[in-house]
């Protein structure tokens, strides 16, 4: 390509893609990873590891609840984004951006004021809560605030379309004409669909799992918003104490906690799916 | 973004399964379900994408239709009667509006700032080969993978441990940090496979670096750095995790909807959550209408050098 071209006819000016590179760069190290680092000592500080065994006994409800709700809300999202996305991607035909601008717009307006709405769509003797109540999915003296269903369908809601947008690019890349030789090599829609679209598209689902599943975990608005005492996640613990306590190891703990048990789990997962293919 | 996207080329490979695909049966007459069942099938996934699409409408509607409710109390939670007070007044809360200004000032100066970085970053990477270029793709996706709390405390632990003040300053720290990655992705997906020699020929030519940046490069790269900026303002006025935990004092439109929500949910706060959506759509829109503009100017060009 030209770039290699450039920099070999031009051994002088090495140099040039880090002058781009720096005050970018410097920026991320400065305020991404430097803090991280901090964040990271400051949680052995004091007791070392003991912090840790503390922040997890502590909260170990919360923090299980925190991994049960947000891999919830991914797998239904997943449930709800894979046959939106395919629907887009194969049948979208002239109307394939229109469909994908619908998938985005809800997403222009504020978060916070996206999930109170949902408060105004779950409030007791809102329209939801009668419908459950007329369908007889619900009890007349029970409601949807302050419970686990409420806070997990609004996370379900609020991250959705980045669980639609990346399947929509992996299917959109895909090579039609590979389902076209499927066929003629005799394999059924349903063959064809497992062996091709199904092994194409997961790149596209590997990404769309983690923009759920990352957000769902840190997030702390949802369950304070729509939520009792009985929803908190890790985040809602974080939220509460960071403005008097942000010294104290154990929140640190907690954090760095949350963050390993992520990276992990996405590591462990990467693992599953096959790696090479997917980064 | 990704809405403008879409390859050209995938039109053409779309055509030939929709046209071959029910012929294919009949002829070669294997397995599969019967076409009723088929028919049956493409019918509900139609449907049931649909319905996902009204489900992430619903709160949308209810967004706005709230914003011209009259509510009996504090909370705007239940719908009581149509009016017009919150769009005729929506400056009845001066903190509110301070905080919406300060939001609208601080997405400008951040998109002003993230926008530049992440540019030269993405050129950087996609005009030159050098040394750690893996690491640096690594470093560019980690913020966007880490939650969002845990970043904002790491950043607010530093701040409070080097004794900053955290106001105005340190959420514009925070929110460039995230929002570089953005663009640099961005900016890099959209400019990746351009003719760089454009900037050789017109620097040959006698034109000034100067010049050619301004002729040449940036033309170029325009489109990818006005979605990036778009990209970058909107997710700017939106954050709240991050900017919570780095704000002090200072207050954005979403942090003084959390501070003040126990004593009450005014109409403004859906007014101004409206009024935001419709700015996004028209800017949104007009990006859409330049850039296909741009497009049909370079095609009459291409076809009056041609004939």
């Amino acid at each position: 390509m030209a770039a290699a071209d450039e920099t070999a006819s031009r051994p002088s000016r090495w140099y040039i893609p880090y002058l781009l590179l720096a005050p970018g760069l410097l920026w991320l190290i400065f305020f991404f990873i430097v803090p991280l680092v901090s964040l990271g000592g400051l949680s052995f500080k004091d007791g070392g590891l003991s912090n840790y065994s503390k922040a997890f006994s502590d909260n170990s409800d919360v923090i299980i609840r925190t991994f049960v709700f947000a891999g919830i809300a991914t797998i239904i999202d997943v449930l709800l984004a894979y046959p939106l996305a395919y629907f887009i991607a194969m049948r979208g035909g002239k109307y394939k951006n229109v469909l994908l601008a619908l998938v985005v717009l809800p997403f222009f307006t504020t978060y916070l004021v996206r999930t109170l709405a949902w408060k105004i769509l779950l409030y007791d003797g809102g329209p939801v809560v009668d419908t459950f109540q007329a369908v007889g999915l619900m009890g007349p003296d029970q409601g949807l605030l302050g419970t686990n269903v409420g806070v997990i369908g609004a996370l379900v809601y609020n991250f959705l379309p980045f669980m639609v947008l990346p399947i929509y690019v992996s299917l959109e890349k895909l090579d039609r004409r590979l389902l076209e030789a499927a066929s003629d090599l005799y394999a059924s829609p349903t063959r064809a669909f497992r062996k091709i679209t199904f092994r194409l598209s997961l790149p596209g689902l590997f990404a769309g799992t983690l923009l759920t599943f990352i957000p769902a975990a840190g997030d702390f608005v949802n369950a304070e918003l729509l939520g009792s005492d009985r929803q908190t996640m890790i985040g809602n613990i974080i939220e509460r104490n960071f403005a008097k306590e942000f010294f104290r190891p154990e929140l640190s703990a907690l954090s760095f906690m949350l963050m390993a048990l992520i990276l992990g789990g996405v590591l462990l997962y990467a693992r599953i799916l096959g790696t090479e293919e997917l980064v | 973004m990704a809405t403008t996207t879409a390859p050209p080329t995938s039109r053409v490979a779309a055509a030939p399964p929709e046209g071959g695909q029910p012929e294919n049966p009949a002829i070669l007459g294997h397995g599969g379900p019967p076409p009723w069942l088929r028919k049956l099938g493409r019918v509900g996934l139609a449907t049931f994408s649909i319905l996902t699409l009204v489900y992430l409408f619903v709160p949308i509607f209810v967004v706005v239709a709230f914003s011209f409710n009259k509510p009996k109390g504090k909370y705007n939670y239940i719908w009581n009667e149509f009016s017009l007070d919150g769009w005729t007044d929506p400056f009845k809360y001066p903190e509110l509006r301070d905080a919406l200004f300060t939001s609208l000032k601080v997405a400008t100066v951040v998109t002003l700032i993230a926008t530049i970085l992440g540019t030269l970053m993405a050129l950087a990477m996609v005009k030159y080969r050098f040394k750690g270029q893996g690491i640096l793709g690594v470093l560019l996706v980690l913020p966007l993978t880490l939650p969002e709390v845990v970043l904002g405390f790491s950043l607010l632990t530093m701040f409070v441990s080097v004794n900053v003040d955290r106001g105005f300053l340190t959420i514009v720290i925070a929110q460039v940090m995230f929002s570089v990655s953005y663009v640099a992705m961005t900016v890099r997906a959209r400019i990746r496979g351009f003719d760089w020699r454009l900037e050789e020929a017109s620097m040959d030519l006698g034109a000034s670096p100067l010049r050619t940046f301004r002729k040449i490069t940036l033309p170029l790269i325009a489109p990818g750095l006005m979605a990036a900026a778009l990209l970058t303002f909107a997710l700017s006025l939106d954050d709240f995790i991050i900017t919570y935990l780095n704000s002090g004092s200072s207050q954005t439109f979403p942090i003084n909807i959390w501070i003040t929500k126990k004593s009450r949910i005014p109409v403004q706060i859906n007014v101004f959550a409206t009024a935001i959506l419709v700015f996004c759509v028209v800017v949104a829109l007009l990006g859409v209408v330049i850039n296909n503009r741009r497009l049909k100017r370079l095609g009459a060009d291409f076809s009056s050098t041609d004939s």
